[in-house]
């Protein structure tokens, strides 16, 4: 049963409120604008006093516009027809394909039940050192890249989805370039990988609002596959601006910010979406990787740093590299243990001497004089940020584990690592 | 929420809403307004929905049967729950506590006419390795009379053991269980006393510099990803405590699952029989709703309390305790009251001050002793420990474990920091011999960080062996490899010889021609006691390194420095 009300109270920002009764919290609404019509969801109920967010955003929406009631939730079509197709951020077809209405699913739903999650075992190989060595990269993992605007995120994203394997790829956009949606839509269409890959795009170019939508249709279709036994990875690019939609959103309403302005429950919105990275026992997963640009450069920042409280670990891109500090997954240790077994020891030790490395380089551009072991050091450093930092590196696992003991056998005497004399005596290359 | 007759703060509350009844509690009531919070996601609740009063308290269910449990923040058994629901956590959807079938041997310990109090006990059941009491509720008053009391055999939580007369003639039926409300702290108990005795976690950082007591209080703040969690994990394995509570508030699902996965398959060795015999799991993790997430850590320390009151050595880690009070910045933003710092609540320091005041160790009635630990992780925005919840309990707690970023970006793990935490606590090294390693590592800090100003080349050898010292116990005894089995945990007595040896090193004289041979030696040292570390305790292998390590000190040693006559023998 849809109710019609003409009569708009107030409107600020991108919210609305009108006088209706009988309506539901979280209820889809249509504005019919005389530019167009938008959704808009119910955030506030008071007495009969209904308060909406427009998807379309406030401007343009006259007192006298129609608010149409819909009776129930945003919800999104489900099925195989999904793939290969192009929508905007609230799910209308962005392609001039066909709008599709059959089975609708939900969006937002459930948590699943902690009970029925398995243990994450399945590595997602890259081809990239720093995340096969340092940091595995594992099926079902939630993690995002902190970067800044300019660094090579999206091509990262979109070079990790062509290389796992995985069934079905769901990229949502927030706010996203054109360009960068065009290069998303180039590669993977060049790698082979269209016809199973969904694209809920929202461009820099929509109403802000609408970003907001987008995590939540993405996630809902990626979890629907999922239960139908579909591996999927979900890229959301960019994080940061379906915050920032948030915190409009908060301003509007005149909530209490906690923190520069965000609204205080920016961890619990977040973790809502994140924690929908899953594997379902005897079923597929979702994989999550996300963009979280950090304004600033700032990883202190309201939003880089509740992302880091919530996901599993985080890339630093900076510079076009991963960096090896402050980069983490916290899954690795799921699969490094069945990889090899000076796997788990080079991870720590490389990234030991790393740091150490780091410390010479400060004295060095202190002007102090280079120990023997300075020099080593200076040697390692660069070797290493070379043969393993560098992005254009693609190798698997156990050719850059190799690659690993070389530098450690040009570079040092084996007690100088840190390593197990065990560990030493299976692997360590003599010099070249 | 408008209501007419009585309503109680507090009360639990069902909305009846589109065929669901969904759990709330009463937070505010001003004149006929009550302002409820509900449990559940709110999507669908519509003006106009009823709502039905319970009469009662947000309140545990209290039994054998506990054990083993992995519950949600309400005490809904979760894998009850995935039975009847399957993937997702459907809405209004409430299991008992307790299983309601399962028969318990029962063994009575009181007659008729004995005369008992509340939290007393009455008799007893077996679960799992521990006598599980069964004890007069604790909500009852004064003195009671056994009026009747049934004889050993098998009953069901729910069959009536006992009846009760209290001093105004008013009958009680006693079942193996009964409820009590979350956030009234449990005290039937004699008195409390000093937590004096060390909670041995197999950590060496911890048990021999940053103790944690038997009844005491600590907390671990840190960045994201420096470690917090983990370290939990790790004691709540290796803890010498009878039960271990594993508070997940708020944090992510995943590492629930590594818990509850893992926890069955492993073995305790004191007992010898699966760890998760000895774990509880309060669950509401991030995507949970959050209101269920302020009561989690009330349902957990209720249930501590509960087996504590039957002379039981209780472990609560509750991670993460800042969740918890963002829940209630939820809360309070909702209410619209007057926010302080950080839009937290006004009265956050006295909520965390209250929770942590409900760990102790306590002689109860009976003359057993039982205790409480609390240990909860704080997760500072920004990693900034000048926020209000790190401060806040920083005030109340007994100890204060800080991670480092710089420690864990540098992968010494526990990336606790060794000269910034603290504790009041005492530990299994005698003081003099701690504080000696704590002040070479004070001073080799020291030295490190003038190196940094003066270069290598203007130090002198004395600071710089100093140095070195300072970087060994570092690496060979605050690190700890928590995931190699020997490494993982250390007994105290293998802590004790390991510092005794170590100590051997660190106060000794030592003869170098320079620096570049001091550090070629110390490397040398650092990879015997690497390799020693991971070697079982008084193994053929770890008797041959000790003598290796003797050897190579014996070689350099040329007496003992004189501030540290009298500690080493
Ligand atoms: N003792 C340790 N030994 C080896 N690795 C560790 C140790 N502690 C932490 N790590 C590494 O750091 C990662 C992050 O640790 P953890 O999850 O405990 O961080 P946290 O402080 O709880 O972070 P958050 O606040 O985001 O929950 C782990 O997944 C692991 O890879
Ligand atoms: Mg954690």
């Amino acid at each position: 049963m849809q109710k019609v009300y003409s009569k708009i109270e107030s409107i600020s920002g991108n919210v609305i409120t009108v006088t209706a009764t009988g309506v539901r919290y979280k209820e889809l609404a249509v504005v019919e604008t005389r530019y167009g019509s938008s959704l808009a969801e119910v955030i506030r109920l008071r007495g009969d006093e209904v308060a909406l967010q427009v998807f379309n955003g406030g401007r343009g929406v006259s007192t006298g516009d129609e608010v149409r009631f819909m009776g129930e939730p945003m919800k999104v079509s489900f099925s195989d027809n999904l793939l290969g197709r192009i929508f905007d951020g609230s799910g209308r077809p962005r392609d001039g394909g066909p709008e599709l209405t059959d089975t609708m699913i939900e969006i937002g739903g459930p948590s699943v039940n902690p009970a029925k999650r398995i243990m994450p075992r399945n590595m997602v190989r890259t081809g990239i050192p720093m995340i096969d060595v340092f940091n595995t990269l594992v099926e079902s993992q939630k993690l995002p890249i902190f970067s800044v605007s300019g660094e090579p995120y999206n091509e990262l994203l979109a070079r990790i989805a062509l290389q796992a394997e995985v069934d079905i790829i769901i990229l949502g956009g927030m706010g996203l370039k054109y360009d960068d949606y065009l290069f998303f839509k180039e590669t993977l269409e060049t790698g082979g990988v269209l016809s199973r890959t969904v694209f809920f795009v929202h461009t820099a170019a929509d109403p802000v609002v609408e970003s907001l939508l987008v995590p939540d249709i993405a996630l809902a279709v990626a979890e629907n596959f999922a239960i139908h036994g579909r591996r999927v990875l979900v890229l959301l690019t960019d994080m940061t601006n379906f915050a920032d939609a948030m915190k409009e959103i908060a301003i509007t309403m005149e909530q209490v910010p906690s923190n520069r302005g965000y609204p205080g429950d920016l961890y619990t919105q977040l973790a809502s979406r994140y924690e929908k990275a899953v594997d379902f026992e005897g079923a597929g997963s979702i994989t999550i990787l996300g963009v979280t640009t950090m304004p600033g450069d700032d990883v202190t920042h309201p939003v880089p740093d509740n992302t880091g409280y919530i996901t599993e670990g985080q890339f630093y891109l900076r510079n076009g590299r991963i960096e090896p500090f402050g980069s983490l997954s916290r899954l690795k240790q799921q699969v490094n243990d069945k990889t090899r077994p000076d796997h788990r020891a080079i991870m720590d030790g490389m990234i030991k001497l790393y740091a150490a490395y780091k410390e010479s380089l400060e004295k060095k551009s202190m002007g102090f004089r280079m120990s023997e072991w300075d020099e080593k050091l200076l040697t390692y450093g660069e070797m290493f940020e070379r043969e393993m930092m560098d992005l254009s590196v693609n190798i698997p696992l156990e050719e850059a584990l190799d690659k690993c003991w070389e530098i450690l056998a040009t570079c040092f005497e084996p007690e100088e690592t840190g390593l197990k004399t065990e560990l030493i005596a299976q692997y360590w290359k003599n010099k070249v | 929420m408008e209501f007419t007759g009585e309503a109680t703060m507090n009360e639990v509350c069902y909305i009846h809403s589109q065929g669901k009844k969904l759990k709330s509690e009463i937070i505010r009531i001003k004149g006929n307004v009550a302002d409820l919070q509900v449990f559940e996601m709110t999507t669908g609740i519509g003006v106009g929905d009823d709502v039905e009063f319970t009469g009662e308290l947000l309140s545990v269910e209290l039994g054998p049967g506990l054990l083993g449990q992995v519950y949600d923040g309400l005490q809904n058994p979760l894998p009850k729950l995935a039975e009847q629901c399957g993937f997702f956590l459907d809405r209004g959807v409430y299991l008992s506590a307790l299983d309601e079938i399962k028969k318990w041997d029962f063994t009575p310990s009181v007659k008729v006419g004995d005369k008992v109090e509340a939290g007393e006990k009455i008799g007893f059941v077996k679960e799992g390795i521990f006598d599980h009491w069964i004890m007069v509720p604790f909500q009852l008053e004064g003195v009671l009379t056994v009026k009747s009391i049934v004889k050993a055999g098998s009953y069901t939580v729910n069959d009536t053991v006992a009846e009760l007369e209290d001093e105004k003639g008013e009958r009680h039926t006693l079942t193996m269980k009964f409820n009590w409300p979350v956030k009234r702290a449990i005290n039937c108990y004699a008195e409390r006393l000093k937590p004096s005795e060390t909670l041995i976690t197999k950590l060496r950082i911890i048990d021999t510099f940053i103790p944690v007591a038997k009844g005491g209080t600590y907390c671990i703040p840190g960045p994201f990803g420096a470690g917090k969690t983990v370290l939990q994990q790790v004691t709540s394995r290796h803890a010498e405590v009878d039960i271990v509570i594993i508070a997940a508030c708020g944090e992510r699902a995943g590492e629930v699952v590594e818990t509850l996965k893992e926890f069955p398959e492993l073995i305790d060795p004191k007992t010898g029989r699966s760890l998760m015999e000895r774990t509880i799991i309060i669950c509401n993790t991030s995507s949970m709703p959050v209101a269920a997430r302020e009561a989690s850590v009330y349902t957990a320390v209720s249930i501590a309390e509960y087996y504590r009151q039957m002379g039981l050595h209780v472990l609560l880690l509750a991670d993460s305790t800042s969740r918890w009070c963002q829940a209630m910045r939820e809360m309070s933003g909702r209410l619209e009251e007057i926010p302080g710092e950080e839009a937290f609540p006004a009265y956050l320091e006295s909520l965390i001050a209250a929770f942590y005041e409900r760990a102790g160790i306590v002689r109860l009635k009976s003359g057993d002793i039982g205790s409480v630990t609390i240990g909860g992780t704080v997760s500072p925005a920004g990693g900034n420990f000048e926020e209000p919840v790190t401060q806040a309990t920083l005030k109340v707690v007994g100890a204060f474990h800080g991670l480092s970023q710089q420690r864990a970006d540098a992968r010494k793990y526990p990336a606790i920091h060794p000269l910034e935490s603290w504790s009041k606590y005492t530990g299994i090294i005698d003081k003099e011999k701690t504080e000696y390693g704590r002040a070479i590592l004070f001073k080799g800090d020291e030295v490190g960080q003038m190196m940094k100003v003066v270069g290598e080349e203007g130090t002198s050898l004395e600071d710089y062996i100093i140095y070195l010292k300072s970087e060994l116990l570092d690496f060979v005894y605050l690190q700890q490899n928590s995931f190699d089995p020997v490494d993982a945990a250390v007994t105290p007595e293998r802590q004790r010889h390991v510092y005794d040896l170590l100590l051997q090193v660190l106060t000794a004289k030592l003869d170098f021609a320079g620096k570049e041979e001091a550090r070629n030696w110390f490397n040398r040292m650092r990879q015997n006691f690497l390799d020693y570390n991971g070697k079982e305790w008084k193994s053929d292998e770890f008797n041959k390194l000790e003598e290796a390590i003797s050897q190579l000190l014996a070689e350099k040693k040329i007496g003992v420095e004189a501030n540290a006559e009298g500690i080493v023998g």
